[in-house]
């Protein structure tokens, strides 16, 4: 049984590692650079003859996803990942899983696009993954990864709240902590939980009928308007839940700083070496990282709104979290979005750049 | 301490292994490290570069505008890279792969012949090592010792004899650097 461990790793090998570690049941999926060494790394380690945890490389993203829709609907723990294009993909099966209320684990390790785009680092997928991505009124709990640590945290971390919410949960990297290595602890083997366990935690799982309770199923399905109507009702209700219960951010020389950064996953790790070189200069400046980006940190930010000067939102796109930020505002002081695309990723000196253009 | 490093060159010189090596080595002195490559299309045969940082403390970004030691392999590397070394700065260019050597004065130069090098040894897969030796005479960041345990970790089991010939190149390195 592999003990908790330091080690130095990518953060798609630690996604990996994370996995089987985790007792995670089965993982579908189909390989897109930055994250084939997912699979990889998978298939190197073989854990169904350890843990009996399933790999299987589908035919396409489509099938994947299905895959993670038919094993959810078990109870059991299973997860895909892919990157940008093949999240794409995967958005009908996305909006059925959240219909269907299952728990999964999705990973995104985007890529700069439109289309296939490139394969360089891009955080383009926010609005995809934070305000819709497939059809219909339903929320992903969105985690934003920043260091190769949390890619591997975020995997127990990501099937707890799936779980407890009966709710897909997106874990939206970047090609940036995808491929970086880093120093990460790993946690101690967990066991898989057996077929009574599984029965026990998830009593609407479709685990095989018994004489004395009634059939489980597992559909999206409901021609009756107003019982449809009735289901969203209580979907909202829970991601109202969600949103009271679940924002994570970190805070990061907020103090006495009098601008903001806000910036996730790779971009608040450069950030905040843009926020080192801006303070030797006098410029106050500290940065708000959101770690759930569905819950959006929105009543922090709205406090600092009363605080300091303005907020400058680092992105690797065109804008599209500046749109949250804004809101959280609501006008109170100035909101300005700094980005590259199609997998450029800038330099610390950039951003501090264009924290001076906009607010010095 | 903290070592902001880029190692930039052809894509097959070994410079994304190299990097990783140091980073293995600073992980064993209980440093904290990031590795941060290139892996776009240039990998695969134009130019290659990876970013490694070695520090005492928590590590922000693992991208940086400007580096301590910049250490080319080629004549690209060093025109993309010469004026992101601090002042004051290492650089360290490969003497064989370099036709107009570098002419900032305002940083330390030195330079490996470690193309020949290897050549007498016989290995030219120990280029990497070398200059990886020269590297660590100059600024000794981690041990040798750090940096042999780092190969005995990274190195598939099947590739352990090869280790005494790693070291060998390490020491040779340093003794070789100007």
């Amino acid at each position: 049984m592999a003990k908790e461990e330091v080690v130095l790793m990518k953060g798609n090998e630690a996604i990996a590692h994370a996995a089987i570690r985790y007792g995670v049941d089965g993982y579908f999926g189909y390989p897109i650079t930055p994250q084939s060494e997912v699979l990889e790394t998978l298939t190197e380690i073989q854990p169904w003859n350890t843990t009996g945890m399933v790999v299987l490389q589908a035919e396409s993203e489509v099938a994947a996803i299905n895959m993670v829709y038919g094993g959810a609907g078990t109870g059991k723990k299973v997860m895909t990942s892919s990157s940008s294009p093949g999240i794409s993909l995967k958005q009908e099966g996305i909006s059925y899983i959240a219909g269907a209320e299952l728990p999964c684990l999705i990973v995104n390790v985007m890529r700069g696009g439109p289309g296939l785009g490139t394969i360089q680092p891009s955080q383009a997928d926010y609005f995809q993954t934070v305000k819709g991505g497939g059809h219909g009124d339903y929320r992903l709990i969105t985690l934003a990864p920043a260091s190769v640590q949390e890619m591997a945290d975020f995997v127990g971390l990501g099937f707890e709240l799936a779980f407890k919410y009966r709710n897909p949960v997106m874990m939206l990297a970047d090609g940036v902590v995808g491929q970086m290595m880093e120093k990460l602890v790993l946690p101690a083997q967990q066991e898989r939980l057996t077929d009574e366990e599984v029965v026990a935690r998830c009593p609407w799982a479709s685990t095989g009928k018994t004489k004395d309770r009634k059939p489980n199923i597992i559909t999206s399905l409901e021609l009756q308007p107003n019982i449809m109507e009735q289901k969203n009702i209580s979907f909202q209700e829970k991601y109202k839940i969600i949103e009271q219960a679940e924002v994570r951010y970190e805070e990061l020389f907020c103090e006495d700083a009098e601008l903001i950064i806000v910036a996730f996953g790779a971009m608040a790790r450069i950030s905040q070496k843009a926020i080192e070189m801006a303070r030797e200069e006098g410029i106050k400046v500290g940065l708000i990282r959101p770690i759930t980006l569905w819950p959006f940190p929105t009543q922090i930010i709205s406090d600092y709104a009363n605080k300091v000067k303005g907020f400058l939102s680092v992105e690797l796109n065109a804008g599209q979290m500046v749109e949250d930020v804004r809101l959280a505002v609501n006008g109170r002081v100035k909101v300005e979005h700094f980005g590259r695309l199609g997998g450029i990723v800038p330099d610390p000196d950039e951003i501090v750049e264009a924290l001076k253009e906009h607010f010095i | 301490m903290k070592e902001e490093i880029i190692i930039a060159g052809f894509g097959g010189q070994g410079v994304l292994s190299m990097g990783k090596i140091l980073a293995y080595a600073g992980l064993m002195e209980d440093k904290e490290v990031t590795w941060m490559p290139s892996y776009g299309p240039e990998q695969r045969g134009g130019t290659a570069n990876v970013t490694v940082i070695v520090s005492d403390e928590r590590i922000s970004s693992p991208i940086v505008s400007t580096f301590d030691i910049v250490v080319v392999l080629n004549q690209p590397s060093l025109e993309k890279f010469e004026s992101k070394v601090k002042p004051g700065g290492l650089l360290i260019y490969e003497e064989s792969t370099i036709i107009n050597p570098p002419t900032r004065t305002d940083i330390k130069v030195h330079s490996i012949a470690a193309i020949d090098a290897a050549n007498e040894m016989h290995n030219s897969k120990a280029f990497n090592m070398i200059v990886l030796g020269g590297l660590l005479k100059l600024k000794p960041m981690v041990s040798t010792e750090g940096v042999l345990k780092g190969l005995f970790k990274t190195l598939p089991e099947r590739h352990h004899h090869l280790i005494p010939v790693n070291e060998q190149a390490i020491t040779l390195g340093g003794q070789i650097i100007k």
